[in-house]
């Protein structure tokens, strides 16, 4: 019968479209990540790794305050050396947050980094820094954590200064699982 | 308006009849008796998502702890909320359809009624896994009906697995009921229904169903993602592997927004029905209607971080969200509008079905205001997570969508039962519910302006009396449904006998086949001019 056909490939093309709509919701994970990216948007940084050395901007001073927090559970003490930078733009600093391992075991931390106000993101980059990889930490440990950043000189000049957080989680279990590979799933980490 | 020149409401067919017994239920593939089985389950997880409120309310009767454990109180916000959202409306709409669509348009029954009857019969496994996590160690979902990750991850109790599961066979229920209708509307009309001729309840239910398509599978998804991060150490939503918590919130209102006019747009089409009935008039701007039902499901795609305007969106975005939010209120006021118009002049009766669709259009229109005040974003601010917003969608739920539904029950009830309701009782249920729903939810406005927070079983001291007339309300409107079930009952089992066109100003095929509607209906299709 022709309704039977037409119904037939109706189906067949609705099952096809709730298909797709549940591929779609997976494809929202990268696509917010890219999303993210080109607008600058969520404090997440991009620019990472090595930089040409550029003459700094002395006639401009940005505040740079840099904040250390522990993720819940997390038994680490952890604190920046100097809570509060002034850096010219197009400076390279050179600065590290500490970290004590109290516990009587070995730990591995990964510290998530988050820019305030959001727009500044873009404009920090970081030539290396302690949130690249895992950290592991042997029980009753101390560590000097190093960051290395320049901020850029194209920074919008109402901008005066930025908030640099670091969130502390401890993947000691996620690592054992993982035996050990450096990079936790679900992508990069920066 | 249409005629049929075939005469159908008397074929016999007698050798076709129900079976008998409980096979008749469980192996059913008649849109009517699945239509049934969907509107009585949909009643008894109403009732069930009612006790649970009313156990929310006895809790805020009064400041201080004193009935429940705050553990047992987060329960209890987030069961009432999955229940009443996937258990008493989505249902409730889909036992309507079921019933009223084949009817309407002049078909013998859904185009795939085998898959019509999984459809159904797979729901119960769903809300019986749902509703016994709260007897499991840990005890049931607490994280709200809207799960935030990682609240629902990491935090989570261990029956999120059985959430996560009960969650995918709802969805996988929606989508095949989602499918069946537009095939039945799409393939199955008599000659000469043209889309321009669909009743608005069809259309209404059209439009839903491709929402239901859209938007159900991203809720799989986003169940799914949670269940890896749960049992497959993914980081989707835990920032410690570099996933975000935020993405949690647009995935899900991505479903989230759409899935409140899923629960909206089949209310529209009933009331566009009932109006016109008692205002013995046609309804006004048909074609206006139809473009703002579809306009409003398009907009519904691009306004969910409305629910977000607290997270740190950039500034354009919530501008862009704010306006496009707005936006949404223009084909709304349209339909209010036509709605308004309609009666305009019509020679007005008020029976039961009449006085809640009025009542909806009123109630339904102060929840459409509360919600533009929310969508400015600077004053949401202040009113997210508070108690306004706890208003808000009471506001458009209860005397919208469940209000809606239940017009529609009585409504169409004679054409079910062939019995003519109690009147007096429907009546009294009405005035009941319309002063108890609003003694319920109107203070909730002001004690969420004054800054109570949503989901809380304690709460300061200023807020006390508001909360206790909020508690008192309840009361009234949960008890005053016994009267709605006692009624449905009863008429069901006797009363005056209905006649094929049980209102004198009913219209549509559904009102000239006998009542009750025999077993099948439109063997033959009518023919509609
Ligand atoms: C004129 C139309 C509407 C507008 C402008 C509107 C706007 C909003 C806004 C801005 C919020 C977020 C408030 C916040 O969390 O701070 C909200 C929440 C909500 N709205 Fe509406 N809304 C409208 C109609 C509806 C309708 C028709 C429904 C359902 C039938 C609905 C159901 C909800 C629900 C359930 C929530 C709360 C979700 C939650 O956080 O639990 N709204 N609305
Ligand atoms: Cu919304």
């Amino acid at each position: 019968m022709d309704t039977a056909r037409a119904n037939r490939r109706l189906v067949i093309r609705l099952l096809g479209g709730s298909v797709l709509m549940f591929g779609f919701g997976f494809a929202l994970v990268p696509l917010y990540d890219v999303f993210c990216e080109v607008t600058g948007l969520n404090g997440k940084i991009t620019r990472t790794g090595a930089i040409e050395t550029v003459e700094a901007d002395t006639s401009r001073q940005v505040r740079v305050r840099l904040i250390g927090i522990n993720n819940e559970g997390m038994p680490w003490e952890f604190s920046p050396q100097q809570s509060l930078l002034t850096v010219n733009p197009g400076e390279m600093k050179q600065t590290a947050f500490q970290a004590y391992n109290p516990t009587g075991r070995s730990m591995v931390a990964q510290a998530i980094p988050s820019v305030s106000p959001g727009v500044a993101a873009q404009y920090l980059h970081k030539v290396n820094c302690f949130c690249f990889n895992a950290q592991p930490l042997q029980a009753g440990a101390r560590a000097d954590m190093p960051l290395l950043f320049v901020i850029d000189k194209e920074l919008p000049p109402e901008i005066h200064s930025i908030t640099l957080s670091y969130t502390l989680f401890d993947i000691t279990e996620a690592q054992a699982a993982d035996n050990g590979s450096a990079e936790p799933d679900g992508g990069s980490p920066i | 308006m249409s005629t049929l020149d075939t005469a159908t409401d008397d074929i016999g067919h007698d050798h076709h009849g129900p079976a008998s017994g409980i096979g008749r239920w469980l192996f059913t593939t008649n849109h009517k008796d699945i239509g049934s089985l969907y509107l009585w389950f949909s009643l008894l997880m109403f009732l069930t998502g009612g006790v649970m409120a009313l156990m929310i309310r006895a809790e805020l009767f009064q400041p201080g702890l004193q009935l429940v454990e705050p553990g047992f109180f987060n329960q209890m916000t987030t069961m009432h909320g999955l229940i009443m959202v996937f258990g008493a409306v989505m249902p409730a709409f889909v036992g309507l359809a079921n019933w009223m669509i084949p009817m309407m348009i002049g078909a013998p029954d859904m185009a795939l009624p085998r898959m019509n009857n999984w459809s159904f019969w797979i729901l119960p496994f769903a809300f019986a896994i749902l509703i016994s996590t709260l007897l499991m160690e840990g005890g049931a979902p607490n994280f709200g009906w809207t799960f935030y990750a990682p609240l629902s991850t990491t935090y989570a109790p261990p029956s999120v697995t059985y959430f996560i599961f009960a969650i995918h066979i709802m969805g996988m229920s929606s989508i095949m009921g989602a499918i069946n209708i537009i095939a039945t509307i799409l393939n199955m009309r008599a000659p000469g229904m043209t889309m321009m001729k669909l009743p608005m309840f069809v259309w209404s239910w059209l439009i839903t169903a491709f929402l239901l398509i859209a938007v159900m599978p991203v809720l799989a998804g986003v169940v799914t993602m949670m269940l890896m991060d749960i049992h497959f150490g993914t980081s989707f939503f835990n920032a410690a592997g570099g996933g975000d918590p935020v993405l949690f919130q647009h995935v899900f209102w991505f479903f989230g927004h759409p899935e409140v006019y899923i629960m909206i747009l089949p209310a529209f089409g009933i009331i566009s029905h009932i109006i016109p009935t008692f205002s013995r008039k046609r309804l006004f701007g048909y074609a206006s209607m139809v473009y703002a039902m579809a306009s409003i499901a398009i907009l519904s795609f691009l306004v969910w971080a409305h629910h977000m305007f607290t997270v740190g969106l950039p500034l354009v975005g919530e501008l862009f969200f704010m306006f496009a939010t707005m936006l949404i209120a223009v084909p709304t006021g349209v339909k209010v509008f036509n709605w308004v118009t309609t009666m305009f002049r019509g020679s007005l009766t008020f029976e039961t079905p009449m006085l809640f669709a009025i009542a909806f259009v009123v109630l339904f229109t102060i929840g459409g205001f509360s919600g533009l005040m929310l969508a400015i974003a600077p004053v949401d601010f202040q009113y997210h997570d508070t108690y306004f917003v706890v208003a808000h969608f009471h506001y458009v739920l209860v005397p919208g969508a469940i209000f809606a539904i239940m017009a529609g029950v009585y409504y169409w009830l004679p054409k079910w039962t062939g019995h003519q309701l109690n009147e007096r009782m429907g009546r009294l249920h009405f005035w009941l519910s319309f002063i108890g729903v609003n003694i319920t939810f109107f203070p909730m406005h002001f004690i969420g302006l004054a800054g109570m927070p949503r989901r809380i079983p304690d709460y300061a001291l200023q807020f006390a009396d508001f909360n206790m007339v909020a508690s008192i309300g309840a009361f009234i409107f949960g008890f005053s449904q016994l009267l709605f079930v006692w009624n449905v009952i009863q008429t069901v089992r006797h009363g005056e006998k209905a006649q094929a066109r049980a209102w004198e100003g009913a219209e549509g095929l559904e009102w000239e086949v006998a009542s009750p509607a025999p077993y099948h209906t439109f063997a033959t299709p009518p023919r509609v001019d």
